[in-house]
């Protein structure tokens, strides 16, 4: 088979077996797991094929009209260059992963079919996206994925923050896919062709007319989908799904797919340098503020949730400084180690029976009971916190390199000012990522007091997977010096000085979150707080469902629960009460559109209720009193229907004799 | 004789029939007044034939076919009045109302029809009573 009809499978595959499997998965459950793996697991074993037949060789094209539309025509068109093919494979790779651990993680769940299915839907309109040469095409797989993502959040839609996480993430990602669509259409207008070769051939000769105000349109649907900031607030909230569903979200799917959309058409934001300024700020404010409060979540998921937006925060930090290589490297690198991250922090709140760090930091021997989870976690928050020689490491120096070499003007693809932003925001979060990262491991794994419950060894589908996503997570960065072909051949080597730079704020960062642990260790016995487990041998996923429903009567909501013990509320000072609601944009965000938003609407129902109904009912009631007063004359007397009759015979004969009259006359 | 006479008489004769179909009460005098409308018309077909001198006295044929057919008509109508007579005890024209519309009647529910047999029409509504009673 050649390499187009390879990639076409590649997307194809999840997408039947998510067809088949929303079919089968009442009348025949026995097929269902195979189903759900099985496709995906193709997909990934030839997403591999394709990507070593391409070999970051010279971009393969191939495409079949879809529509003549009269203007301009949509294509099904293929885009494999080095970027698409590599993704695809992490794509793949973190999918199959995602699909064996939800048979165990949601085994006795009653709608385990439709999740299973809408989970390989997801990663099939992830694999569009990856693979599709033409942006009309890219953009049904991109809001495929925003209404799987409102039902995968929605799982436990028992649960009223399921609902609302779910609302809010289809609301939120929706709100940036509006100006994204009318960027998209701009975009088609100025070059006049919805082919990304086309485009990219366009932008080259210069025709584009307007690429600030696309580029920023772009920039919207980007920020939405992959949650940068202002638009982040549905990611820490969508932890109200299932921890698979997380990990596939922030590791491969979803939130990628923005990072990667730049990536594929950086030259058209290359156009303007105040779209990629924007993008640096953008990046900045992201990677700052997320890393502050992911220091002051209590939730571990969340903890999770807010380094996915930092480190997407670097990715777009790297698209700011026009080194999409560095970009997708990261986004590589760190889909492995955060859906390692996610999958392990699964098998720990199944583990704890809880998601409150609080509670864990009073359980002693967590690592002992799920030493699997403890050590693929503990590299992966290694990776995260960019020690070497991990993955992480090497892909966020790239990235601090190119950002160096644009503040220091040895690149020119981008402003000066949009590589100083990075950079220095760049270092300011790998504080703030190691000290996170230590936090967790600490809380999570080096709490003392009673013992945590034994449940049992973890399913091996749950343990295994986390030892596969691990390989990349280990060995990945270690391949910098042979991918460069897939990268543009663009070199991706750290440099010593922000290499020495990086990993030094980064330790500094890790021992002072240390040295406050121990500080405040102290305290943790003095205000206990423990987990109790309802139905400790249920599977994994009730198990995280009950976690979520009591945490905010056990431990206070969420985000902040008043525990002295905890370093981030020493270390962060005041600054703690702030970060740990996510610095109240969710309260501003309430106040500036939601409440507005529901005044308009209550205010369209009273006009609908009141104002429109009156009229309706009014025409109704006129009517009836009509018919009321007709109805008098009914008296069921013959003779006076008989008298009426005569009257009326005799004004029609005398009108008939008088007109006549009067026309004979005239 | 000039025609001045009977078209008189025969306007007379008809406003009598007409206050009588109008006024009177009596079912029986009712339909003697209807007669009386009748024959005014019949009185100003024969005036007129004579008037106009019609060679084939088309009037005078159709006065006999009005008699004729008034004769049948007052045979029903008299059967009518006497049917109704011997069910309520009453000929009179006013009292004979069933198909008034009263207010209790329009809140009745559109199943009448498979209620009146059975039910027992003390309990019935007032219109539906009378509905039943007429048609009985």
């Amino acid at each position: 088979m050649t390499t187009t009809t390879l990639a076409v499978l590649v997307p194809l595959l999840p997408f039947l077996g998510a067809a088949t499997g929303l079919l089968l998965g009442r009348t025949a459950p026995g097929y269902v797991r195979p189903l759900a793996i099985l496709p995906t697991l193709a997909a990934a074993v030839i997403a591999v094929v394709v990507a070593a037949r391409q070999g970051g060789g010279p971009a393969i094209d191939a495409s079949t009209r879809l529509t003549p539309t009269g203007s301009v025509p949509i294509d099904l068109a293929l885009h494999l260059d080095g970027f698409a093919v590599l993704v695809a494979v992490l794509v793949g790779l973190v999918a199959t992963c995602v699909q064996i651990y939800s048979t165990a993680y949601l085994r006795h769940d009653p709608r385990y079919p439709s999740y299973a299915a809408l989970v390989s839907l997801f990663t099939s309109a992830m694999l569009l996206v990856v693979y599709s040469g033409d942006v009309m095409v890219l953009l049904v797989g991109w809001e495929v994925m925003g209404i799987c993502s409102y039902f995968l959040v929605g799982h436990y839609w028992e649960t009223p923050e399921a609902r609302a996480a779910s609302l809010k993430a289809f609301l939120v990602t929706k709100l940036g896919d509006v100006p994204f669509l009318i960027g998209l259409f701009a975009l088609a207008a100025d070059t006049g062709t919805f082919r990304i070769t086309g485009i990219l051939g366009a932008v080259a000769n210069g025709g584009l007319d307007h690429p600030t105000l696309i580029a920023l349109l772009l920039l919207a649907g980007v920020a939405g989908k992959s949650a940068q900031f202002p638009l982040h607030t549905w990611l820490p909230d969508a932890m109200a799904g299932p921890t698979p569903v997380s990990a596939l979200i922030h590791a491969a799917t979803m939130v990628a797919a923005g990072i990667y959309f730049v990536a594929r058409l950086l030259p058209v934001f290359a156009e303007s340098g105040a779209a990629l300024v924007v993008l640096a700020v953008m990046a900045a404010v992201t990677m700052i503020g997320s890393g502050l409060a992911a220091l002051a979540q209590d939730d571990i998921k969340r903890v999770l949730a807010y380094s996915t937006i930092g480190q997407l925060g670097y990715m777009s930090g790297a698209l700011a400084v026009g080194d999409r290589g560095a970009a997708v490297f990261h986004l590589l690198s760190h889909g492995a180690f955060k859906a390692v991250l996610f999958l392990a922090a699964g098998v720990v709140i199944h583990a704890a029976g809880t998601n409150s760090l609080t509670a864990m930091s009073r359980m002693g021997g967590l690592a002992r009971r799920i030493p699997d989870a403890y050590w693929t976690m503990t590299v992966a928050l290694l990776a995260l916190a960019a020690i070497p020689p991990f993955a992480g490491f090497f892909s966020k120096e790239a990235i601090l390199v190119a950002a160096e070499h644009t503040a220091l003007g040895e690149r020119h693809v981008a402003p000066a000012a949009a590589g100083w932003t990075v950079l220095v925001a760049g270092l300011l979060a790998a504080v703030l990522t190691a000290a996170y990262a230590t936090r967790l491991w600490l809380l999570a794994f080096r709490g003392r007091g009673a013992e945590a419950p034994d449940h049992g060894r973890q399913p091996a589908a749950m343990t295994t997977v986390l030892w596969v996503l691990a390989i990349p997570t280990i060995g990945f960065g270690l391949t910098v010096g042979v991918i460069t072909d897939w990268f543009d051949g663009h070199s991706l080597t750290p440099s010593v000085t922000t290499a020495v730079l990086s990993t030094g704020v980064g330790l500094v960062g890790g021992l002072v979150t240390y040295g406050a642990w121990h500080h405040t260790m102290a305290l943790a016995a003095r205000t206990p707080a423990g987990a109790v487990v309802a139905h400790p041998e249920a599977e994994p996923a009730l198990i995280e469902a009950e976690a979520m429903t009591h945490h905010t009567a056990g431990y206070g909501d969420a985000p902040g629960t008043p525990d002295p013990a905890d370093p981030g509320r020493l270390l962060l000072g005041p600054l703690h009460r702030h970060a740990a609601t996510g610095f109240h944009l969710d309260a501003l965000y309430a106040t500036l559109f939601v409440r507005p938003v529901q005044a308009a609407a209550s205010l369209v129902r009273f006009l609908d209720r009141e104002v429109v109904d009156t009229y309706v009912r009014g025409s109704g009631t006129g009517a009836r009193w009509l018919g009321t007063a007709v109805r008098r004359a009914q008296t069921g007397n013959v003779q006076t229907y008989l008298s009426a009759l005569l009257a009326g015979s005799l004004v029609l004969a005398i009108a008939a004799v008088v007109f006549a009259n009067v026309n004979a006359g005239s | 004789m000039h025609l001045a006479y009977p078209a008189v008489l025969a306007a007379l004769l008809f406003c009598t029939g007409l206050y009588g179909v109008l006024a009177r009460r009596n079912a029986i005098l009712v339909l003697m007044s209807v007669e009386l409308m009748l024959n005014a018309v019949n009185l100003n077909l024969v005036a007129f034939d004579v008037w106009l001198r019609d060679a084939l006295h088309s009037g005078q044929a159709l006065t006999l076919f009005t008699i004729a057919i008034a004769a049948a008509e007052i045979g029903i109508g008299l059967a009518i009045v006497l049917a109704v007579h011997r069910n309520r005890g009453s000929s009179d024209v006013d009292r004979l109302r069933d198909t008034a519309e009263t207010d209790a009647a329009e809140s009745l529910p559109g199943d009448e029809d498979d209620t009146t047999g059975t039910e027992d029409q003390a309990t019935a509504p007032a219109g539906k009573a009378k509905k039943a009673e007429a048609t009985a």
